[in-house]
């Protein structure tokens, strides 16, 4: 018995060990005081990059595009995705398997597959690519997983609330907004993040349909050829620091009314 | 409240699904399958870029696919195979180890887990590049135990990519698996050890046949990206050793085919949905989206 719990911590802590050597070198080298152009050897502890992140213009305007186009998506996403998942949990109809496979095949699809064809798409209508067709594009690869996210937390959920509510004379639109969604909030809000944070990510499709547009992703590939300066370590170091900030604080919150209910 | 009104109601609310739905599924339409048909009008073209295109139907740029882009799609299978089934290695015991483990850390080792996720997919492969450099420590390590060569290295080869793929897709694997394993009512393997099945036993017909759900969506959400992955092979690899997804970029983007791209992006997507296919028989797709 004491054999088989070391063995677990051994695989715990190799593993984690595994997933933190690589995020461990990215924070490190936002750090690295380097000379050259490429930041791939350790040359000393600096911390001017840290003081001057948006020194490259490019950078910080690839880095509001990305909040940006982060934001609209998710937004439209989430919207559309929560009327889907609503319509799929609570209603039995016609064509509700076929509606579950157009949701499913966008998903089972690579980035370049759906990134070339909306490309093909947009050759053939002659749009010109720029922040138009990559917001087109995100919204397209957010909605599949805004769907899942907001289905698995309605899935659980007390159908009684809402047919008391109706009881109560609430007509329909008043039950979904004071029962129905304060409901699935959590949910919603869950899709919400990680919408924005595919489409903050995203290169491959983007890079497809961005034109000369560049997205922060999009920057780090053109740069990478180049070697990539430090300033972007010093951003992906901030990014992983407030999205891991907003998972803790989003995981205690509802850690919190979880217990409250109890 | 009369019958007809009662009707009418009744009629109302058959058409609230639809409604729901209409905005979504008119999206996924517009973007997604006219996208994709307009993929295939484009690989039966013929012509260039100065001349343009014309639909010809013709099959020649398939005909390529199967012979001069032979190598690269069976880097692609190959190399997603791979990574496949090394992530499945890696992902099932630390799955496990969390699942039945951690006790009351659970959910501490389950953020743990998917927070090296949120570092910027690019600057995670980039980082690889410094784990594995010819002066690195993964290099000098295996050079000592002689696993590698005096001369050997990682980066450029086939390898380098192998480490990319399973890192950078960890977490797809790991999650789903997590999920089924956590489901698993303990009173099923108190069942199975009260019928004197031994640990062993108890694993292979309780345990595994009930992880075999996010078994098959982790392989899956593994396999479907690393098959049409160019990132790792571009930032990690050589210009040799390509697969699919770099001849998809590099002719839609770079020296401009249209209907050579159109035609190897089609067949990845149908040889991926074929094997999706054989998957979604055994599962049925509800489970998989859930």
């Amino acid at each position: 018995m004491n054999k088989a719990r070391w063995f677990y911590r051994i695989v715990l802590g190799v593993g984690l060990l595994y997933l933190y050597i690589p995020v461990a070198m990215v924070i490190a080298f936002s750090f690295n005081d380097l000379t050259g152009r490429k930041n791939v050897s350790w040359q000393g502890f600096t911390l001017r990059h840290w003081a001057d992140p948006f020194k490259i213009p490019n950078l910080a305007d690839s880095v509001v595009n990305s909040l940006t186009i982060g934001f609209l998506s998710a937004l439209v996403s989430t919207v559309l995705g929560t009327m889907i998942a609503l319509a799929l949990v609570r209603y039995r109809f016609k064509g509700r398997a076929s509606a579950n496979l157009a949701l499913f095949l966008p998903m089972a699809s690579p980035e370049v597959v759906m990134g070339s064809s909306l490309l093909a798409l947009f050759i053939v209508l002659g749009a010109s690519r720029g922040y138009g067709t990559v917001l087109i594009a995100h919204i397209l690869f957010n909605l599949s997983y805004a769907v899942v996210t907001v289905r698995a937390r309605i899935v659980g959920f007390d159908r009684h609330l809402e047919e008391a509510a109706m009881d109560l004379y609430a007509n329909e639109w008043q039950t979904f907004r004071r029962v129905t969604l304060p409901m699935i909030m959590p949910g919603v809000a869950a899709a919400f993040m990680l919408a924005f944070a595919l489409s903050f990510d995203d290169f491959v499709i983007t890079n497809f349909n961005s034109g000369s547009l560049q997205t922060f992703p999009v920057f780090v590939w053109g740069a990478a050829k180049r070697g990539v300066p430090p300033q972007v370590n010093v951003l992906g170091t901030m990014i992983f620091g407030v999205t891991v900030l907003a998972m803790v604080v989003y995981m205690v919150l509802s850690g919190r009314k979880i217990a409250a209910k109890k | 409240m009369s019958n007809q009104a009662a009707s009418a109601a009744e009629r109302r609310r058959r058409r609230v699904p639809y409604l729901l739905l209409a905005p979504g599924l008119i999206y996924l339409v517009i973007f997604y399958a006219v996208p994709m048909s307009q993929l295939v009008v484009t690989s039966l073209k013929e012509g260039s870029l100065e001349r343009g295109y014309e639909f010809t139907g013709n099959i020649e740029s398939y005909v390529d696919v199967f012979t001069t882009y032979l190598p690269q799609l069976r880097n692609s299978l190959l190399f997603a195979f791979s990574a496949t089934v090394m992530g499945l290695l890696i992902a099932f015991p630390l799955a496990y180890a969390i699942a039945f483990h951690t006790g009351r850390w659970k959910n501490m080792f389950l953020l743990l887990l998917l927070m090296p996720f949120l570092v910027p997919f690019l600057l995670r492969t980039l980082a690889w590049k410094v784990i594995l450099a010819d002066q690195g420590l993964v290099v000098g390590g295996l050079k000592t135990l002689r696993i590698l060569p005096e001369s050997g290295r990682l980066l450029e080869t086939g390898w380098a990519i192998l480490a990319g793929l399973i890192y950078n897709y960890l977490a797809f694997m790991t999650l789903p698996i997590y999920v089924s394993l956590d489901k698993i009512d303990p009173a099923l393997l108190e069942a199975a050890n009260d019928l004197y099945a031994n640990a062993r036993t108890a694993f292979r017909k309780v345990t595994l046949p009930l992880a075999m759900p996010g078994v098959i969506s982790g392989t899956l959400l593994t396999f479907i990206p690393a098959a049409g992955d160019y990132v790792n092979v571009e930032l990690l690899g050589n210009p040799q050793k390509t697969m699919m997804g770099n001849v998809i970029q590099s002719k839609f983007l770079v020296v401009i085919d249209y209907p050579a791209a159109a035609a190897i992006s089609f067949t990845l997507m149908a040889l991926i949905v074929a094997l999706v296919a054989i998957y979604v028989r055994r599962v049925g797709t509800e489970e998989l989206l859930v």
